[in-house]
């Protein structure tokens, strides 16, 4: 759980996962300029230690209740980029056999619960779901991912105090990119912080540099432990920053490309990581230049499974309205 | 005559009535600086300035229940809704408290409110960003539900719902934003509870509103071809129903066809299939038609959302059908 207990072989899959989430959405960016994207679709870029720092120190077992960014989430608790391409590219093949698209996609053989195309659509689910694990006695825990943005949904505060009053093993996990679609968190969120709100639930609020993979390891690390142990939710505030639009095509007349570089430049969570590694002497140049390759043939792999799928006949739109039709 | 897209008269009509009264304000997430996400507020925060235009937090509930309460003591708030799929969020402050305090007060509330929002499939926006809502808010006493399909419409019929003293549900659709058609000059308005024959004719009345508008349009044409004069009647809105249109030209042409995106069960439809059917009887040549989406959530795959929606094909066919 700790970082003592990273190996070089644990940091080494952390580096590999990242890079296989940022090659996924620069992928999926790609296809949606091609027109082969139905949908529009949010991408995650620049916020990969998030997503891949959380799902590193949570079990196979444990849910994730994930949002309309959720690319990354899913993939870092171990969803299959074929169909999950499949899937956005509106395939029959696809996790959702083409009903869900990139807002919906999930996987529930991973405990992944979902993206949601709702803002806030995520708590109440979590909370549910961690419910469910204290009824049922097993030590698992529930994670809900949520934007800075949805920190101002009631189904926020809601969950929270449920959560909390039955101290349910669910962690909060906040990925504040600054913005909620085109509205800066300096005008949208009253008092400044996510992880503060905690303090009204009388639970722990921590605060992460959402860009360092291993510091977010570290941080919800310590929330997992508090859950695990029956103490109750906590929420887990990854400071982070997302480099394209809202959406794929969004204009971002609000903010500046000087603002994008600056982040690029100096925080982005891969380049930090692989400075860190090189230094530690656990990854070399070329281990590294390898290891990109890979992650693209995974990707090209992918996509070639996801173009050549079948698409969903007319028909099958009428399945799966009810479990026993 | 001005052409104008649907999206530009939206804009209009709220520069407009900004402008004629100061009392009337916008609210909405992405509303102000960014103009909408549709652009339909496009140029009013730079007119009017962040005090007129509100860029709220994600906060649905708050955004219709805030309006309401300034509704409440002197202002005309157009609160915006971004999808009608999140008028779900906010249906306890619609259906509970915005459509209701007017009555439960015996009158002593006035609520001069409109919520804008915009619904129906898009591309690929899959099942919580592409429904068609409008047979819930219809349930509701007390709420005007508003649904033009044209852009001199959209920009009569926004203008009326602001200067109304009543909420309303003002419902646009995705698709219709950049659809252009011509505009009066000057300062008109549509009224509320008034619909528009479209097309006229005397085989078959087609009663339709919002997007299927253009579709039953479309329809038309295809059947004129054919020799099947198919009249399309434009409801324009929802509540108040314009009975005596849909009653004069289906007693005109004996045949009703009723199309809306909306999913068939419990839709709107059914209320004006009944309504035929309790003021018209006599007259139905052929029993009444629903051409309606398919009681599924809109799914995301191409091939799938367009099967279970109503297209110019459908409709066509269906009248074919009827006679
Ligand atoms: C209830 C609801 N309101 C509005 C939207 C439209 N919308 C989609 S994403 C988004 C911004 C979300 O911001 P944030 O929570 O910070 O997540 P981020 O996009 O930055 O990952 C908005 C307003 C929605 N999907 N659901
Ligand atoms: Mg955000």
């Amino acid at each position: 759980m700790n970082q003592a207990k990273l190996g070089k072989t644990d940091m080494l899959n952390l580096f590999k996962k990242m890079l296989l989430v940022r090659a996924f959405e620069e992928k999926a960016g790609e296809l949606f300029q091609q027109n082969l994207i139905p949908g529009f679709i949010h991408l995650s870029i620049g916020q990969e230690a998030s997503s891949v720092g959380t799902c590193s120190v949570i079990r196979p077992n444990d849910y994730v209740a994930s949002t309309h960014r959720g690319h990354g989430h899913m993939i870092a608790k171990g969803a299959d980029p074929k169909r999950m391409f499949a899937e956005i590219l509106g395939k029959s093949t696809g996790y959702c056999k083409g009903k869900g698209g990139s807002m919906h996609i999930a996987d529930f053989s991973l405990g992944f619960l979902g993206a949601n195309g709702v803002v806030g659509g995520g708590f109440p689910i979590a909370v549910g779901a961690g419910l469910s694990i204290k009824l049922r006695r097993t030590d698992q825990i529930a994670i809900v991912f949520f934007g800075d943005g949805a920190a101002n949904r009631g189904t926020f505060h809601e969950a929270l105090n449920m959560a909390a009053i039955w101290k349910l093993p669910v962690i909060f996990v906040c990925e504040n990119n600054q913005y909620a679609s085109t509205t800066s968190i300096s005008y949208s969120l009253a008092g400044g912080s996510i992880a503060g709100r905690a303090c009204a639930y009388g639970i722990p609020g921590y605060t992460a540099n959402g860009n360092d993979v291993l510091e977010v390891r570290e941080i919800v690390g310590r929330a997992v432990l508090r859950a695990r142990s029956g103490e109750g939710p906590s929420i887990v505030e990854n400071k982070t920053y997302r480099y394209r639009g809202h959406f794929e095509g969004d204009p971002q007349k609000y903010r500046s490309p000087q603002e994008i570089d600056g982040f690029k430049k100096e925080q982005d969570p891969i380049a930090v990581f692989e400075i860190r590694l090189k230094t530690a002497k656990v990854l070399t140049d070329s281990a590294a230049k390898k290891m990109r390759k890979d992650v693209a043939q995974i990707i090209e792999d992918a996509v070639h499974y996801a173009r050549e799928a079948p698409l969903p006949q007319p028909e099958d739109a009428m399945e799966d309205l009810f479990v026993n039709p | 005559m001005r052409v104008m897209s649907y999206r530009e008269a939206v804009i209009e009509a709220l520069r407009e009535e900004m402008t004629r009264d100061g009392n009337v304000f916008l609210m909405g997430e992405d509303v102000g600086r960014m103009g909408g996400v549709f652009q339909a507020t496009a140029g009013l925060w730079e007119t009017f300035g962040p005090s007129r235009v509100f860029d709220t937090p994600i906060s649905e509930v708050a955004i219709v229940g805030a309006a309401l309460g300034a509704a409440l003591v002197g202002l005309r708030p157009v609160a915006e809704i971004m999808f009608v799929d999140f008028t779900g969020v906010a249906m306890d402050q619609i259906a509970n408290q915005v459509a209701k305090f007017h009555f439960m007060t015996g009158g002593q509330a006035i609520v001069p409110l409109v919520i804008r929002t915009q619904g129906g499939v898009g591309f690929g926006d899959a099942a919580q960003h592409s429904q068609s809502l409008e047979a819930w808010h219809t349930h509701i006493p007390g709420l005007k539900v508003v649904m033009p399909s044209t852009p001199s419409d959209a920009k009569g019929l926004l203008k009326t719902s602001i200067r109304d003293d009543n909420p309303i549900i003002f419902i646009e659709h995705k698709l219709l934003y950049q659809t252009e058609g011509p505009i009066p000059e000057g300062d008109y308005l549509v009224p509320i509870g008034k619909a528009d024959i479209k097309k006229e004719g005397k085989d078959v009345t087609i009663i339709t509103w919002s997007k299927m508008v253009l579709d039953s349009l479309e329809a038309a044409s295809l059947l004129e071809e054919e020799g099947i004069h198919a009249e399309v009647v434009d409801l324009r809105t929802l509540n108040p129903l314009d009975l005596d249109t849909i009653i004069f030209s289906v007693k005109k042409t004996g045949r009703a066809v009723i199309v809306h995106e909306a999913c068939k069960t419990g839709g709107f439809g059914a209320e004006i299939a009944a309504l035929i059917v309790e003021k018209a009887f006599d007259y139905l040549d052929a029993p009444i038609q629903r051409i309606a989406g398919i009681d599924t959530p809109i799914p995301y795959a191409a091939p799938l959302y367009r099967a279970v929606i109503p297209n110019p094909d459908k409709i066509a066919q269906a009248v074919r059908g009827l006679l």
